[in-house]
């Protein structure tokens, strides 16, 4: 699904994406509730206004998450592990937010890289946050 | 009927203000087709698309962008009834170009992502909210005559 050249440059990017991820986290994370109002309900114990330090801790520990799955794509399920148990037994996200919540970070993205957000990268990054989801979804049912 | 707020129209009035169609709807098309391949079997006709660069290379794609992007005119001049302004063009849609209407949201989203990366943050949490809700009731009426 994703070629080699492909992974390489998912994790060049989270690599540079890493010093930034509280920033990066929490504007994705903004643009998703403002967005998709729905997905708040799942964060009903936090402060979710504009530069809460709530959605910079939370957003911060996605993206690390999300870095450190782009080290080693070809083997998620063990990275992501943990995740999948937490996902799947104790916060039942309906996982259509992870779609919303993969395209939010898409447009963060796009706001952050401007024209080096190229058409190619994005294909790439569609695909890898599509197989991140699908794989923190693997225990659902 | 949708409701709209003031500060929506504001930002979609904005939105469109600023916008420069040939370099945003080409950008859009283009990036649809490179992220989403399977679009590719409604251009049989437009010549070279074999790869990245021939896409973005292709004036007809460029052409097509451009026109896709002034289609949405109509329904920014008559925001208050976006549904019944794409009937014609959802019957062209459905009838002639047998367009899966899934697609519309794939385009629509590249769409905003494309406009994402010309305004960087200036295009807020608020402003994607509002383009989005805009995009999706006219993804919603162009669907509407498939039946």
């Amino acid at each position: 699904m994703l070629s080699k050249k492909e992974k390489e440059l998912i994790a060049n990017v989270w690599e540079r994406l890493t010093p930034v991820a509280d920033d990066i986290g929490a504007d994705a994370l903004l643009r998703m509730f403002t967005t998709f109002p729905g997905s708040k309900s799942y964060f009903s114990h936090l402060d979710l206004r504009p530069r809460s330090p709530h959605l910079k801790t939370r957003g911060k520990r996605i993206v690390l998450a999300i870095a450190e799955g782009a080290k080693d794509i070809d083997h998620l399920a063990v990275a992501l592990a943990p995740l999948q148990t937490l996902h799947a037994y104790r916060l039942r996200i309906d996982p259509s937010n992870f779609k919303h919540f993969s395209h939010c970070m898409l447009v963060t993205l796009a706001c952050y890289l401007g024209d080096r957000f190229t058409p190619v990268m994005h294909a790439a990054m569609d695909k890898f946050l599509s197989a991140f989801a699908a794989v923190l979804a693997e225990k659902f049912r | 009927m949708v409701e709209w707020t003031d500060s929506e129209r504001t930002i979609i009035n904005g939105i469109f203000a600023n916008l420069n169609y040939e370099d945003i709807g080409a950008k859009a098309l283009c990036r649809c087709l490179i992220v989403y391949p399977w679009t590719l079997r409604y251009f049989g006709a437009f010549g070279n698309l074999y790869n990245a660069e021939a896409i973005i290379a292709n004036p007809m794609i460029a052409a097509h962008g451009t026109k896709i992007l002034h289609g949405l005119d109509r329904a920014l001049k008559n925001m208050d009834d976006i549904k019944n302004t794409y009937t014609t063009l959802s019957e062209l849609h459905s009838e002639k170009l047998r367009v899966d209407p899934d697609n519309f949201r794939l385009l629509a989203d590249c769409l905003s992502i494309v406009i994402a990366a010309e305004m960087g943050y200036e295009f807020t949490p608020e402003m994607q909210a509002a383009w989005q809700k805009f995009l999706s009731v006219v993804v919603s009426a162009l669907g509407r005559q498939y039946h």
